[in-house]
């Protein structure tokens, strides 16, 4: 057969899938295989960002999508999302307060001290990155001491349940603008139900950005951060913790919270720009937040999110100010989808181009005969 | 905990605005309607589009074929034809194009005519012609409202200047219905002629870029192209001057894939539609068969085995 290289196709799809599953399953005979309780908390951070970019809360699925991918964000997302196809949409919540927050770690680099303190919590921002050389041969004892020992040590009951939010002290000093509670009134853009067709309202670009892919999200923030574009944020609120998820109840109609969501959300503060009539100047203010604790993400959608409304008033300067440039190309799923289907046979199409280079030759190697 | 097992994947909402827009799409012949395009299984240029098209239009009873290529063996089209048949019991697939109701097909459309009662799905990377020459969707879609294609048709007036030929090699700028010119999806310029009058309906689906549009039964549907410098399909014509022949049925009249036989690293041309090709030897065994010239069929056989 040879050169059709179509038959037993079927047959050869099948290989593949034996292969890649041999290679998530040829450790040794005493492995135990991923649980999805353990990738949910050992890679904690690589959970949240599935969940994040599979944009469908769904913790134990985004353990099962890690473990079938094994291990690459961009798929197990991917099958996350795909999965949330097959499911209808069947009420809205209404707007949860993040104020309501079930904090884990809260800071702000604005000021020394908040209004309910800096909550460091859980973070590497200021571990050194050693090699851990200890937890090459952790026993499961050690293991699961480590736990223990914190929550024997921590008084629970110190630990106040929400915080108020720096945003909200700026606000009382007039440095930020009014909030304005028209907005609240109009529904906001569901991605996952409209196309993006430009200009597309603020909502849209959010929520485009919180369930981006955070490398591609990252990468065109940070070409913000460096010049192209003139942000400079100052991060007045980084929250990290747990939102109730409020539904109305069946019977009563009373607003019943169902289960809580993880959420990292970031508020950014950027310097004044002109002001209209007698209004006075006000800082500006740019958002970010996603599901489960991904800080780099939250941080680059907030710096996005303000670059993209200096770009939403008039001509954007920069990528990063284009909304068309930013959210048409911070997708995984999408990005992804193409990349890898360049791999696909385009027999015909590139006996097209052969076409049309040869028709071409043979005209300039006329020319050159004349 | 199950995956969902419901016909054709999509939840109903999802197919329900499938419907509507392909309906539109009908209404306003090449005008590219956004959709909200739900993510698929498999890769987002894997024929998503097309695919959602295709799970929202079938039913029970009805007969698909799914081409890549022109291939129903290649790999992408045996994937996207097994997951239909996964999830849409009751739907019978084939590689006949004659026996198919709808046909989803990438890079190709087929060599037989089409009819009528058949619906004809391709899909498409790049829904539309004038990226080439505006970056900005937001400007593209005014410029489509106006009918406004120079720049496009400078693309084409520089190409002859720079290289005496038009470099457009496949997704052949095609006006419909004397307004909106559409990017037919990647088929060689071979089969842009066939959406020109089709009987067969002709739906174009892109899954990662969010658009629907359509050619309609009798439609116009004209290549970009000048009074005097017309639009040319690809040329088969071989050294010696003859049009080249398919290696295996030896057809002289379809769209020929070319390439290196893995042994002795000769050309070989072959039909790129495979069913196309299969036909023409089951027309070239019977004539075999009738004259009994069997040194013909040996050589056929050893090809195809």
């Amino acid at each position: 057969m040879g050169y059709v290289a179509i038959k037993g196709g079927g047959q050869a799809i099948e290989g593949t899938k034996e292969v890649y599953d041999f290679l998530r399953t040829r450790q040794n005979n005493n492995t135990q295989p991923l649980d999805s309780q353990t990738i949910e908390n050992q890679l904690r951070l690589l959970h949240s960002r599935v969940i994040s970019e599979g944009g469908v809360y769904h913790p134990k699925l985004a353990s099962l999508a890690i473990k079938q991918s094994q291990g690459d964000t961009l798929e197990a997302a991917f099958a996350l999302r795909a999965y949330r196809s097959t499911q209808p949409r069947l009420v809205e919540t209404p707007v949860l307060d993040t104020k309501n927050m079930r904090i884990t770690r809260r800071i702000s680099s604005a000021f020394k001290d908040i209004p309910g303190g800096q909550m460091l919590g859980a973070t590497t921002d200021y571990q050194l990155r050693l090699m851990r050389m200890e937890l090459l041969n952790e026993s499961p004892e050690r293991f699961c001491s480590v736990a223990k020992t914190l929550l024997e040590k921590t008084n629970i009951d110190d630990i106040p349940d929400t915080f108020p939010k720096v945003l909200d002290s700026l606000r009382e000093e007039g440095l930020l603008p009014e909030i304005d509670d028209s907005l609240q009134e109009q529904p906001p853009f569901d991605i996952t139900r409209e196309p993006l067709i430009f200009p597309v309202p603020r909502s849209a670009a959010l929520a485009t950005m919180a369930r981006a892919e955070q490398g591609s999200l990252l990468a065109i923030a940070y070409s913000n951060m460096r010049g192209y574009g003139d942000v400079h944020p100052t991060v007045a609120e980084l929250r990290v913790g747990f939102i109730p998820v409020l539904l109305p109840h069946p019977i009563t109609g009373e607003l019943t919270e169902v289960g809580e969501v993880e959420m990292t959300e970031c508020e950014v503060v950027a310097m004044y720009e002109g002001h209209e009539g007698d209004e006075k100047s006000t800082f500006t203010l740019g958002y970010g937040a996603c599901f489960g604790h991904n800080e780099v993400k939250a941080i680059s959608m907030a710096i996005l999110d303000k670059s993209l409304q200096k770009g939403m008033k008039g001509e954007p300067d920069n990528p990063s100010e284009d909304p068309e440039f930013v959210l048409l190309h911070v997708d995984g799923i999408d990005s992804m989808g193409f990349c890898t289907h360049y791999k696909m046979p385009h027999y015909v199409t590139f006996q097209s181009d052969m076409d049309r280079l040869r028709a071409t030759q043979q005209k300039q190697s006329n020319m050159e005969s004349i | 905990m199950s995956v969902s097992t419901h016909f054709g994947f999509l939840d109903e909402y999802a197919k329900k605005e499938i419907r509507r827009t392909a309906l539109k799409a009908v209404a306003i012949p090449g005008y590219q309607v956004p959709y909200s395009s739900r993510e698929m299984p498999m890769g987002r240029g894997f024929g998503t589009g097309g695919l959602q098209l295709t799970l929202s239009l079938l039913g029970k009873g009805e007969t698909l074929k799914v081409i890549d290529q022109g291939s129903d063996d290649s790999v992408n089209a045996v994937n996207l034809r097994s997951f239909i048949e996964m999830t849409c019991p009751g739907v019978d697939t084939t590689t006949r194009t004659d026996e198919a109701d709808v046909i989803q097909s990438r890079h190709r459309i087929p060599e037989k005519d089409l009819r009528e009662d058949q619906l004809l799905v391709l899909q498409v990377p790049y829904p539309d012609p004038l990226i080439i020459v505006e970056a900005s969707e937001n400007k593209r879609k005014v410029l489509h409202g106006e009918a406004d294609y120079s720049r496009l048709l400078v693309k084409l007036y520089e190409d002859i200047v720079k290289f005496d030929e038009i470099t457009i090699s496949h997704r052949y700028p095609t006006r419909i219905n004397d307004h909106y010119v559409i990017d037919p999806s990647p088929i060689p310029r071979w089969d842009v002629p066939k959406l020109h009058q089709s009987p067969a309906l002709v739906l174009l689906g892109a899954g990662r870029e969010k658009k629907i549009y359509a050619v309609p039964p009798y439609t116009k549907a004209e290549p970009l192209a000048f009074e005097d410098v017309p639009f040319r399909v690809e040329d088969f014509t071989g050294k010696n001057g003859k049009r080249r022949s398919c290696q295996r049925c030896g057809c002289t009249t379809s769209f020929l894939d070319e390439f290196s036989e893995s042994k002795y690293g000769k050309k070989i041309y072959q039909c790129s539609d495979t069913d196309w090709c299969n036909e023409q030897m089951t027309k070239v065994s019977v004539l075999s068969d009738m004259e009994n010239i069997s040194g013909n069929i040996e050589a056929v056989e050893v090809i195809s085995g």
